[in-house]
């Protein structure tokens, strides 16, 4: 016990050593205050459980989510074998949320990977060159903004054809535009300041001001955003999956699933809700995972 | 030899209806080693002149020569080893993501220097900062330490031309007075070449050998600092400026 304590001591120094040892220290420290945020730690807890579910999918699922016994067609909950009941075609629901958290994951992972990348790159490239480059970025980036969301990415995935990878692309092509603008304006009240002219006076480039100076400032707002976002990305999926656009059938996307139970939705409601309260509750936990880190990110607020 | 010298310069901002002149045919010279101020009212295009120096103000015409070479529209690198500036607001000089080591740290990479770790160190040591700050964001210093790392900021590539604007008007009295002495003691240890700007004529009358006047953006006479402090002044204006001082 007494080896922790010393460790824990070390990582609290006021006086690190070197500069490795500030990184953990600040590390560490960011997860101490993260730790403090209850909220946001539950919202951590409920996204690697959905993480570890995802991954141990073969093991944990009672049944196979594509098995159909038409006999047992839309069993109520607390059915026994299966505790959520079973869908139009028999299917175990459990399972199915079991393997769809797979498929949540996949889209948010690669959509928070493609979009506010390519907004934070085009909206602090905009910004920071000003001129004829902003204004080009700025009306490339209004022309998307100027579709609705859900039409241009159904556009897009007609035009490359259904599946959930082309809907990831699709909404990723649609979901920019605000990074960007954001990105933007903060890059504009950035630009100016007394410490981005101080690097330029040390003969720093503007790929360096951009990459090491503005970005650290513009990456915490988009984090949170992002975040925020993840509940309007996952709905998008499953709606693009609703028009046969996205996910195809029999694969178990919540969305998916959603809209093949609101057939039955009055007579057997939780066909339709349980996958919702997997949306509800990832989306909840996106958010709340958000404003912790948002806390942590800004060293400021962490004072 | 002059370290600086600045003839008929023009900085404007804007143009066509909009163009606004902050500074109208400046001319003075800066002696090495000397330690020359710029006083004037708020506006009056004092800070305007550093920032066209260091090619932060991009709209201007005249000569300027430092060290006997013309300033062009581009300032190459070696103009940064030889010009440095001390921001007047320590609260936004310093990047708030930044510790001290790491603004530090990319000043003198960025410079070319190899041995950054001991000329952090030393730097530190020298503005009177201790070890137990390196790693500290600007949110975890007081105003006169900030100043002191942004001194030091500015020390690092070693240069013989320190550019000051204002740099203790954000700081309270007694802060005022280390940040001067320290300024005062490292133009001595270092054989600095200062350019002051302030609206302070106290600071000016402490720290600089002789100033020049602004006002409305024109430079309306340059003195010695005996003559300020003997209340020696022929224009009008800066007559005005003593008597307000007082």
């Amino acid at each position: 016990m007494a080896d922790t304590q010393t460790l824990r001591q070390w990582l609290l120094t006021e006086t690190p050593t070197s500069r490795r040892h500030a990184k953990l220290s600040a590390i560490y420290q960011g997860w101490l205050s993260f730790r403090s945020n209850t909220m946001a730690m539950i919202g951590l807890v409920i996204l690697l459980l959905l993480l570890f579910v995802a991954i141990a999918a073969p093991l944990i699922a009672p049944h196979d989510p594509f098995a159909q016994d038409l006999g047992n067609r839309l069993a109520p909950l607390g059915t026994d074998g299966h505790i959520f009941g079973t869908d139009s075609l028999g299917r175990d629901i459990l399972s199915r949320l079991i393997y769809g958290a797979r498929i949540t994951l996949y889209i948010v992972a690669l959509v928070a990977l493609i979009a506010p990348i390519a907004g934070l790159l085009m909206g602090t490239i905009a910004g920071y060159v000003g001129g004829w480059t902003d204004t080009v970025l700025m009306r490339i980036t209004d022309i998307f903004l100027a579709f609705p969301r859900l039409v241009l990415a159904l556009a897009f995935v007609a035009a490359l054809g259904a599946g959930i990878e082309n809907a990831v692309l699709a909404i990723s092509l649609t979901a920019w535009p605000p990074y960007a603008r954001i990105a933007r304006a903060e890059t504009l009240t950035i630009r100016s300041s007394d410490y981005i002219s101080a690097i330029k006076l040390q003969g720093a480039g503007p790929l360096r001001i951009i990459t090491k100076h503005i970005w650290p400032l513009c990456i915490s707002s988009l984090i949170v955003r992002v975040t925020l976002d993840m509940a309007g990305i996952i709905l998008a999926a499953a709606g693009l999956g609703f028009l046969g656009l996205g996910a195809q059938p029999p694969s178990p996307e919540w969305g998916a699933m959603i809209s093949e139970g609101r057939r039955f939705i009055l007579d057997h409601w939780w066909v339709a809700t349980v996958p919702g309260l997997a949306i509800f509750t990832v989306s909840l936990a996106f958010n709340l995972l958000g404003d912790g880190l948002r806390d942590i990110l800004d060293p400021k607020a962490s004072e | 030899m002059s370290m600086l010298q600045i003839n008929g310069l023009n900085v404007w901002f804007g143009k066509n209806q909009n163009r606004v002149d902050a500074v109208r045919q400046a001319k003075f010279t800066v002696a090495k080693g000397e330690s020359f101020g710029l006083v004037g009212e708020s506006g009056s295009g004092k800070s305007t002149v550093l920032r066209a120096i260091t090619g932060l103000a991009p709209n201007w015409s005249g000569t300027m020569d430092i060290d006997g070479q013309s300033l062009t529209r581009t300032r190459p690198k070696s103009f940064f080893k030889t010009v440095q500036m001390v921001f007047q607001d320590p609260y936004a000089s310093l990047h708030p993501r930044h510790s001290v080591d790491q603004v530090l740290g990319e000043t003198l990479y960025l410079h070319g220097f190899s041995d950054i770790d001991a000329r952090v160190v030393k730097l530190l040591d020298d503005v009177g900062l201790g070890q137990k700050f390196r790693f500290r964001y600007p949110h975890q210093l007081s105003g006169g330490q900030r100043q002191r790392v942004a001194i030091a900021r500015a020390l690092a590539p070693e240069p013989r031309l320190l550019l000051l604007d204002e740099p203790t008007s954000a700081l309270d009295v007694s802060v005022q007075a280390e940040i001067l002495n320290l300024l005062a003691d490292l133009r001595a240890d270092r054989g600095l070449t200062y350019l002051m700007v302030s609206h302070d004529l106290s600071v000016v009358g402490h720290m600089c050998d002789r100033l020049a006047v602004m006002n409305n953006g024109e430079i309306v006479e340059i003195l010695d600092v005996d003559a300020l402090r003997a209340m020696k002044a022929s224009h009008p204006y800066s007559q005005h400026l003593l008597e307000a001082s007082l």
